[in-house]
C-alpha cells in the first residue's frame, strides 16, 4: 500500500462517512445538530447560505452563513461530526462560483440567490 | 524501553468517544528484524539493532547483504540501535505494532523539515528593527545590534545569527497512542511529529 492509500483506509475506518443529501455553494441548508447542556441532549436547527465546502472526504467542511436581524452570522462544520443529525436542502441556488464570499458585502435585495428551477 | 522504527504517512483528525475532533498522525510503524544483538562482552554495551522497510537487493552492498541474511531478512533500508530494550531479543525477531498498547505514551523523533537559510526572524524570534515607516530603510528583519563597543572588541561566541534552519534531530515526547491497527501496521499518535510525509520515525515507550 503506498501512502495515499493507507491514509484513505485509516479515514475510512476511523470515520463514519454519513449520508447526507448532495449540496453545494449557493444552496439553502438546515443542519440539525446536537447540543449537550450538563447532561441533557437536544436538537438545534441552523438554516442558512453554504459559502463554501473545504477540504475532502471525511475531513470535509462546509460554511454556513445566516442573516440574524441584521447581522451576518456563519458557522463552519467539519461534514462528519458526530453532533450533526441531519442536512436538509431546503432550495437550490443557481451561483456561477464554488466560493460565494461576495454574498457577505452584499445586502437586501443584492443579497438574493436566485432559485434553481427543475 | 520498548521502540521501534516507523514511517510518516501523513496527518488527519479523527473523532474520539465524546466527540471532539482530534488532530492525529499516520505512522507506519514495522514490522521491524532484530539485525544484531550487542552484548556487554562483546561490545561494552547492550543493545538491539532493528532494521526496517524493504529495498531492493540491487541497492545493497555484499557486506550489507551478509549481514541481513545473518538475520535470515531480506535487505532493509533503516538500521537503528536501541539501548535498554525491556524485553530480551533474540537474533531474527520481529516486532510489530503489539510492542505498544492503545492510550499509553510514547516519544517520537524524526529529521525536522529542513527551511533552507533564515534570518534571525524566523530563525531565532527576533522582532526585527523598529518600523516600516518614520524613515527606516532596508533593515525590517536585520538582527540590529551585536554587542557593545570598545569592550569586549568581538563578538561573543553563540551570537544567534541568521543560518541554516531546520533538518535537525527533534524528538517530540508523550504522545498519546490512539489507535494500533496490527494487520496494518499502523500506529496513530495525537498531534504532529517531526519530519515532511514519509520520512522515517524512531518510536520509543520509556517506563
Amino acid at each position: 500500500m503506498n501512502r495515499s492509500e493507507v491514509m484513505h483506509f485509516v479515514k475510512s475506518t476511523m470515520t463514519q462517512k454519513k449520508d447526507f443529501p448532495p449540496f453545494k455553494a449557493g444552496d439553502t441548508i438546515r443542519v440539525s445538530y446536537k447540543i449537550i447542556e450538563g447532561n441533557k441532549e437536544r436538537i438545534q436547527h441552523f438554516q442558512g447560505v453554504v459559502l463554501q465546502r473545504k477540504g475532502s472526504y471525511t475531513t470535509e467542511t462546509f460554511t454556513i452563513r445566516k442573516m440574524s436581524g441584521n447581522i451576518g452570522v456563519e458557522r463552519i462544520m467539519p461534514i462528519s461530526s458526530p453532533f450533526i443529525e441531519e442536512i436538509t436542502v431546503m432550495k437550490r441556488g443557481v451561483v456561477r462560483r464554488a466560493r460565494i464570499f461576495y454574498l457577505r458585502a452584499l445586502k437586501g435585495k443584492k443579497a438574493k440567490i436566485k432559485e434553481k428551477k427543475f | 524501553m520498548s521502540g521501534l522504527i516507523g514511517k510518516k504517512i501523513g496527518m488527519t483528525s479523527i473523532y474520539d468517544a465524546s466527540g471532539k475532533n482530534i488532530p492525529c498522525t499516520v505512522i507506519e510503524a514495522g514490522p521491524c528484524v532484530v539485525t544484531q544483538i550487542r552484548t556487554l562482552e562483546k561490545d561494552g554495551y547492550e543493545a538491539i539493532q532493528l532494521a526496517f522497510d524493504d529495498k531492493s537487493e540491487k541497492r545493497t552492498t555484499k557486506a550489507l547483504k551478509q549481514h541481513f541474511a545473518k538475520a535470515k531478512t531480506t535487505p532493509k533500508r533503516i538500521l537503528k540501535e536501541f539501548t535498554r530494550f525491556e524485553e530480551r531479543k533474540s537474533f531474527g525477531d520481529v516486532l510489530t505494532v503489539d510492542v505498544f498498547i492503545e492510550g499509553e505514551y510514547i516519544d517520537v523523533s524524526g529529521i525536522s523539515k529542513g527551511k533552507g537559510f533564515q534570518g534571525v526572524v524566523k530563525r531565532h524570534g527576533f522582532a526585527g528593527v523598529g518600523d516600516q515607516t518614520h524613515g527606516q530603510h532596508n533593515r525590517l528583519r536585520a538582527p540590529g545590534s551585536l554587542g557593545a563597543s570598545s569592550y569586549p572588541s568581538r563578538v561573543f561566541k553563540g551570537m544567534r545569527m541568521a543560518g541554516h534552519m531546520g533538518s535537525n534531530k527533534v524528538k517530540i515526547i508523550n504522545l498519546k497512542v490512539l489507535k494500533l491497527i496490527p494487520e496494518k501496521n499502523i500506529v496513530i499518535v495525537n498531534g504532529s511529529v517531526p519530519g515532511p510525509s514519509g520520512s522515517y520515525l524512531i518510536l520509543e515507550r520509556w517506563k
